[in-house]
């Protein structure tokens, strides 16, 4: 038999059936039909979804039945003599305005939920949710009227790469390698531990307080990306240059939930990379969550500079492999990114402030790092493009070099 | 004097080349929209290889992006617009008892254009897949929303807006060429409300041409210059906006579906009444049905972008005219059932294929009339049950309409009837196969699955299975498709075709012999 994920996938099912564990999670992720959701507006969208979907079943079964009574009781065998019949002005304005009439109740709970969405107003939390290529960044702007909370951070896809990447044809109709070649690593086998939450988990949450209004600010950095939680009942495009508006209310009962969404308009290679985790925490939890957060915050980056090269190599490699072995290759090979073997602007002198500046601010498909590293990663990890592959510059570059 | 035309007409390739003959540019139009259909299901089925199961599996993330971009385009403006404009060059002049297209170089030109914008699109695709290390073909969505194309785009953008501009170049010119005919070379009698509903939904789409496709011009030459030239008409950095761009495509987009769609209207209306034995159930509202829902296709283009934050009285606005336009819509199918009704049916395949448009285009309306319900789409946006319906409209609503339509006239064009036996397996195959693969994408997108993803969680893989046997089972069912037009077009095997070819069809193009003479109606016929 095959060993695919699908068949790892089925068997941990059973596996999870049988044993109990988590049946309650796995049924609330149905397969068939849109999650009713945790909030109150969430539940509103669907059941307008439930009557709707109601309403055009009963006139697809309506339409489809006097088809098939007409296929059975109207064939050639049957009514050898066709009817002569081709207009009736009553029957043709009956079936235009009684659609109508449906229209008209459909329209009405619509706009009731529809103007209810729309009201973003009196909010306790705002927090900024900025779309990039491929994860998301969020920020605390304000909350209970403190509007100095200074609490951001990255939220990237936790299931790692040597997971998901299997290629076979990578890169075109061209076999290219296999999963080390392409990030550096053997693929890990699943295991329930790994695949139970795979492709919809992140490295870190966004947290939220159950019972309080959250308006959130979505915008964008590079492409249009779009933010949705199932659960919420809404998705939001997150485009640059635009700021949108959106909230949610998240009931207590839904404390210590996890909800998840994805990242639904399509930025570009990793657009089904950047998942979104969502905590539930009670105020109480929250407040002493932010607090530790800006404590961390407040405390600033790490500038100590690295005791020798190979110290600054060893940090460097993992953030390589994390952050820029998907374009650059495992080996600095190159792929959709430049090379790094050997060339030029990796082992001139000159160049090593180009390095760091493009790194910092990015360049054309190059996303900036600016915000997602700290100056000491930015520091190892082009320490290590400089001394790996056959560069062996010798340089040395510290957290200073890199903080203006 | 139809024997002097004869005699001069260019043989070989020269006779293809050089036609100026509608019946020839109408045979060139089907078969590159066939082939074209061929290129583009291989797409898909890269696509559906790569969904099979979740991971990686067998390409590159952006790899399967250039798939679902080149599938989209090449579906769209190079099977199903080139197949009816093929159809509507064969049979217009056919059906309104014209000698030709009103205007036969262009006409050549127009068709001429077209494997040159997709030889360029193409190779842009086998460029990528065959040389490692060129930059990927136009990876961001058959919708190419900026900045992800301008910006971000490849280098591949560049063919791919000169491609754009000549297939839209070519798509004007066959409007232009087929209202020209329509109002001025009817037969003597043939007043516009006697002209066959197939003329009159294609005459409405060529408007329909003619007024969006220069906005799509507009908007790739705008993604041109933000690119090349400085201008920042998309780019947020540079005082512009990614949301005008959104306005612009869909402005083309909207009035483009139903480009796709009214023409197959025409043809459902001329097969139903064939098979029924009895006259199309009420001819004057489907021709105004026709008409507003080409006239509501211009007030509903936001519909497609709910989500990008729009007022709360733009949204209501185009919520509105959207559910709007199921009345027409519904009028249209209400007549083709009142047309069956107490008719005397058979089943021949023409009317088999038509019956399964009806059914599943009905579906395909259904859910979009959920999807107009701006709440709901919220949750609906750009997630499988999106891709659900639009290819229930398109593939079981638009393609199932020129199968039917070949099964119909193919007599007509080839002389001899198509072999029954294949045909029969290419329906049934075609017809359980497109429901495995589209149906269950209703279930995985109102589940949360976001389309255009290149791998999902794992409650989606059930389906995703599923809907993967189903696509591939649906392509190799179009070889059937293939064998037949084999045999009945080149081979000319099969039963010899007589000239009225269905015992029920009424129309000037069954006067014809078969298979029509390279020249028709030389001599005008007189409608009563």
């Amino acid at each position: 038999m095959q060993s695919t994920l699908f068949h790892r996938a089925a068997a941990l099912l059973t596996t999870l059936m049988i044993s109990g564990v988590a049946a309650a999670d796995w049924t609330e992720r149905s397969d068939l039909n849109m999650r009713p959701g945790v909030t109150a507006v969430s539940q509103d969208v669907y059941h307008l979804h439930m009557i709707i979907l109601g309403i055009v079943t009963l006139i697809g079964v309506i339409v489809f039945a006097l088809i098939m009574w007409s296929v059975f009781a109207h064939r050639k065998e049957k009514n050898p003599v066709p009817a002569k019949f081709h207009e009736n002005v009553v029957l043709e304005v009956v079936w235009t305005v009684i659609p109508f009439f449906i229209l008209i109740g459909m329209a009405i709970p619509a706009t009731r939920v529809l103007i209810n969405m729309e009201d973003t107003s009196d909010s306790a939390l705002t927090v900024k949710v900025t779309g990039s290529q491929w994860r998301w960044h969020y920020e605390y702007l304000d909350y209970e009227g403190d509007n100095n909370i200074n609490v951001g951070f990255f939220s990237d896809l936790a299931t790692p790469p040597e997971v998901w990447q299997r290629p076979i044809l990578s890169g075109g109709l061209f076999p290219v390698g296999t999963a080390q070649e392409q990030v550096g690593v053997e693929r890990e086998p699943l295991t329930p531990e790994n695949a139970f939450n795979y492709m919809i988990e992140v490295d870190k949450p966004l947290v939220l307080p159950a019972g309080q209004k959250i308006r959130f600010l979505i915008t964008a950095d590079d492409v249009i990306h779009s933010f949705w939680v199932p659960d919420f009942g809404f998705k939001k495009d997150a485009i640059p240059g635009f700021v949108n508006e959106s909230w949610t209310e998240i009931p207590e009962s839904a404390i210590g939930m996890t909800l998840r969404g994805q990242c639904a308009e399509l930025c570009g290679r990793l657009h089904a990379f950047m998942p979104i985790e969502v905590v539930v925490k009670s105020q109480e939890d929250f407040a002493a969550w932010l607090a530790e957060e800006q404590e961390a915050a407040a405390e600033g980056p790490d500038m100590t500079p690295f005791a020798s090269l190979d110290d600054a190599m060893e940090q460097g490699k993992p953030i390589y492999d994390r952050a820029c072995a998907m374009c650059h290759g495992a080996q600095g090979q190159g792929g959709i990114g430049l090379s790094f073997q050997g060339t030029d602007y990796m082992t001139n002198p000159d160049r090593l402030q180009d390095n760091i500046d493009i790194l910092l601010q990015g360049r054309g498909a190059m996303p900036a790092f600016r915000a997602q590293l700290s100056p000491k990663e930015i520091a190892a990890v082009i320490t290590y493009q400089r001394n790996a592959f056959g560069n062996e510059t010798g340089d040395l570059i510290q957290p200073d070099d890199v903080q203006k | 004097m139809a024997d002097h035309h004869e005699h001069h007409a260019p043989t070989g390739w020269r006779r293809w080349l050089l036609s100026t003959n509608h019946k020839d540019i109408g045979s060139l139009y089907l078969w590159f929209s066939f082939a074209m259909f061929l290129v583009g299901g291989l797409l898909a089925m890269v696509i559906r290889a790569e969904l099979m199961y979740p991971g990686m599996q067998v390409v590159d993330p952006d790899f399967f992006n250039q798939m679902t971009t080149t599938h989209g385009l090449i579906m769209v403006f190079g099977a199903v617009m080139p197949a009816f404009v093929g159809l509507a060059n064969w049979m217009i002049p056919l059906m309104i008892g014209a000698p030709d297209m009103a205007l036969p170089r262009m006409n050549n030109w127009s068709f001429w254009i077209l494997p040159a914008a997709f030889s360029i699109l193409i190779g842009s695709v086998l460029m990528s897949a065959f040389g490692p290390g060129n930059p990927p073909a136009p990876n961001f969505g058959w919708t190419f929303y900026a900045p992800l194309s301008t910006t971000y785009g490849p280098a591949s953008t560049d063919f791919f807006i000169l491609s754009v501009h000549l297939m839209g170049i070519s798509s004007i010119m066959g409007a232009i060429n087929v209202i020209v005919t329509v109002m001025n070379m009817r037969a003597p009698g043939m007043t516009m409300m006697k002209m066959p509903l197939f003329v009159w939904t294609w005459l409405i789409t060529a408007f329909l041409l003619i007024a969006v496709m220069p906005v799509l011009a507009g908007a790739v030459t705008m993604m041109l210059t933000d690119r090349h030239f400085g201008t920042s008409f998309f780019d947020a950095a540079g005082g512009g906006d990614p949301v005008l761009f959104q306005h612009i495509f869909w402005f083309f987009g909207h009035p483009e579906v139903y480009i796709m769609i009214l023409p197959a209207f025409g043809v459902v209306s001329a097969i139903i009444p064939t098979f029924a034995r009895k006259p199309l159930f009420g001819y004057a509202s489907m021709v105004y049905a026709t008409a507003s829902i080409a006239l509501l296709s211009f007030v509903v283009w936001a519909h497609h972008m709910f989500t990008v934050g729009m007022p709360l009285a733009g949204m209501l606005f185009f919520m509105y005219m959207t559910m709007l336009i199921s009345v027409p819509t519904g009028v249209k199918v209400f007549n083709w059932v009142a047309t069956m009704w107490r008719g005397s049916l058979t089943f021949e395949l023409p009317m088999k294929w038509a019956l399964a448009f009806v059914i599943l285009f009905t579906i395909g309306g259904l859910s979009g009339l959920m999807l107009s319900i701006t709440p709901a789409d919220f949750q609906y946006h750009d997630s499988y049950f999106v891709v659900a319906h639009f290819h229930y409209v398109l593939v079981s609503g638009a393609i199932f309409s020129m199968f039917a339509a070949v099964y119909y006239w193919l007599p007509k064009w080839s002389g001899v009837m198509y072999d029954k036996f294949w045909g029969e397996v290419h329906f049934w195959s075609s017809l359980i196969s497109v429901n495995l693969l589209f149906f269950p994408m209703h279930f995985v997108g109102l589940a949360g699955m976001p389309r255009r993803y290149s791998d999902y969680a794992l409650q989606f893989a059930d389906y995703n299975w599923w809907i993967s046997i189903g696509a591939f089972w649906f392509g190799i069912s179009q070889l059937f498709l293939l064998w037949v037009l084999i045999k009945a077009c080149f081979l000319k095997k099969g039963e010899k075709a007589t000239d009225e070819v269905w015992e029920g069809a009424e129309g000037l193009e069954w006067t014809v012999p078969s298979p029509a003479p390279f020249h028709t109606f030389d001599t005008p016929p007189v409608v009563k």
